[in-house]
């Protein structure tokens, strides 16, 4: 059964189509690229299924419940997390904290029992650590653990946000450009760790990404998206020799 | 400056693990719990005074200082602890039932309000619980068979288990209690889940919520604890005023507890017990300057308010984080004295953020 399931999504913001009656699944295990230019509708996809947008038409499941019934913080506990394009993280907070709230939806104590610190609050938080520093510990982040968001480089935010997003379990990740703004040795590391995250967590991982390079690295299947509609799905290959996929990104050809 | 090696989560959990810190709060719970001992009855009085207010801003720091939300009618929860504890102990009701009574009905009142204001932002919300206070303030004013009215109304005297604390360090004492324990649960809090998202929900509503964070209920528990806390502090309050009246909790009130909160450095709890030294000492050392000041400028009408609003303009324009930013800033130079750089606290490049999916 396949893990993502959307089908004939539509979404406008008032007159403007941003997408338009768009279907695609994604299979557990694999890595899953959304490619396309400018104002294609790869982010809002990925608004619509983290249900920050609500589509006008269509449905999207995952691992066969129905999304859109759920409240944009309860998509979490079904396992799919995200990160942000412009990263979201929260800048005055170390990022251990940061981190530390990526375990929100496993939180169990009560506000009570957290003003008195009880005794279970201690142990859940021991957990929570636990889990946190195993992914500080694959994203080779512990330098970074007791630092403030907000004094960190560009690259090192990137990796706090995936980090974050992991942190709570996820099943599946929806990456929004995850190599935007990071230099080609960060891209490097970024590559790796999206396999050992695929490879090692068994994570399912969709990503919006405009570095081919990488796209062509990782994927396992790609969507190519223009003007909100599907335009090519395939393998990287495939999709790049699409001739409606050439002309969107460069033109059509000389007569 | 003594360096930590963390072999354990608990020096991460636990409340100041750090040496120095941990001295710093002894000598200071030592000098006020030797206070009375030290000073005269009128001075202990003025500090019962400084720790309610210490209360009160700490209600306003969880709000403004951790989960984002801003209030300009926190003297309204004052005011209603205030009352509702007066009218209860003048019903017969024994004072360690009415205290939490006031504190609950407080809370109650701030969680509805936190209900409206939750999908408010910036100035809708600044102006919304402003208006509020003005609804409280002429809700006590008007509604004379409960609260007296204008008239005002007389605080029944302090007695606990029938035990009559007459005496301003008896109920010093009794305060002191009820604030710490309040500053301990506070931190622990924010050492906790709850308060993590509180930070998150002023940082990142987009992100607090696609990590399952419920953000109007997290919003509207911060208002909750929030106005129980400043409620609990008005409770307070009306002992050591012996006879309150709506003007009392007016909006003058809740612009003072705000700049507290400002002024001490906003995010922090200490920042909220700076900022009690700061409007509890300041008007005290205003009057005592007025007596030294030649007549032609101890005269001048409205000298406080002037320097008061001097001194707060000056904070945000030279030092936004407070007195409590000093205060780092300060112990930092000394630690590592002499390599301090005045470097280590210039913000960095800021990068820009995504439009807010509001």
């Amino acid at each position: 059964m396949s893990e993502l399931v959307v089908e004939n999504l539509t979404l406008s913001f008032g007159g403007i189509k941003a997408i338009n009656d768009v279907s695609f699944s994604v299979e557990p295990g694999e890595i899953y690229a959304i490619i396309g230019p400018n104002g294609a509708g790869k982010s809002t996809i990925f608004n619509a299924v983290s249900r920050i947008y609500t589509p006008d038409a269509g449905t999207i499941r995952f691992r066969g419940e129905d999304l859109l019934a759920r409240k944009p913080d309860q998509v979490v506990d079904l396992g799919l997390a995200r990160t942000f394009q412009n990263i979201e993280l929260f800048e005055n907070a170390t990022v251990l904290d940061n981190l530390l709230v990526g375990r929100s939806s496993k939180v169990r104590t009560s506000w009570l029992a957290e003003w008195f610190f009880s005794p279970e609050v201690r142990r859940e938080e021991y957990a929570h650590r636990r889990k946190v520093e195993e992914i500080l510990d694959l994203l080779d982040m512990q330098a970074h653990r007791h630092e403030l968001v907000r004094d960190l480089p560009y690259g090192a935010r990137k990796n706090v946000e995936l980090a974050r997003a992991l942190c709570a379990e996820p099943k599946m990740l929806l990456l929004d450009e995850p190599a935007s703004g990071l230099n080609p040795e960060e891209t490097t590391d970024m590559s790796f760790w999206l396999k050992d995250i695929k490879e090692e967590l068994g994570v399912t991982v969709v990503m919006v990404e405009h570095d081919m390079n990488l796209v062509g690295r990782l994927a396992d299947r790609c969507m190519a998206l223009g003007n909100g509609e599907v335009m090519a799905v395939g393998t990287v290959a495939e999709v790049q020799a699409n001739a409606e996929v050439l002309t969107a990104y460069l033109g059509a050809p000389a007569a | 400056m003594q360096i930590l090696f963390k072999t354990h989560y608990d020096q991460d959990i636990d409340h100041l693990a750090i040496r120095g810190e941990r001295l710093r709060i002894l000598g200071a719970l030592a000098l006020a719990l030797a206070a009375p001992l030290l000073i005269d009855s009128y001075f202990v009085g003025e500090l019962s005074i400084f720790l309610v207010y210490i209360l009160a801003g700490l209600g306003l720091m969880v709000l403004i200082g951790f989960s984002g939300q801003v209030s300009f009618g926190h003297s309204a929860f004052l005011g209603i602890g205030a009352y509702c504890h007066s009218v209860l102990l003048g019903q017969g009701v024994p004072f360690v039932l009415s205290l939490p009574a006031a504190a609950l009905l407080a809370g109650l009142v701030g969680a509805a309000l936190g209900r409206a204001a939750s999908k408010m932002h910036g100035f809708y919300m600044a102006i919304a619980t402003l208006a509020f206070a003005i609804v409280v303030e002429t809700i006590l004013g008007e509604w004379t068979g409960v609260t007296g009215g204008h008239m005002g109304l007389e605080v029944p005297p302090l007695a606990v288990f029938g035990v009559e604390l007459g005496e301003p360090w008896q109920q010093y004492y009794l305060i002191l209690a009820v604030v710490l324990f309040c500053i301990w649960g506070v931190a622990n809090l924010m050492r906790a889940p709850k308060g993590r998202m509180m930070i998150a929900v002023r940082d990142s509503e987009t992100s607090a919520r696609s990590l399952g964070v419920d953000i109007a209920r997290v919003k509207i528990a911060a208002f909750f604890v929030s106005a129980m806390l400043t409620g609990l502090a008005g409770g307070l309050m009306a002992h050591l005023l012996f006879y309150i009246s709506p003007d009392t909790f007016g909006i003058n009130e809740s612009l003072k507890l705000l700049l507290m909160v400002i002024v001490g450095g906003v995010g922090t709890i200490t920042g909220a017990i700076f900022g009690a030294v700061f409007v509890t000492v300041l008007p005290v050392a205003i009057a005592f300057l007025r007596d030294l000041a030649p007549p032609s400028l101890a005269d001048v009408a409205g000298l406080e308010q002037f320097l008061f609003g001097g001194i707060i303009a000056l904070f945000i324009i030279f030092e936004p984080a407070g007195i409590y930013g000093r205060w780092r800033k300060l112990r930092l130079f000394f630690e590592t004295y002499p390599y301090y750089k005045r470097a280590t606290f210039v913000r960095q490049k800021r990068y820009l953020k995504t439009e807010r999916f509001k």
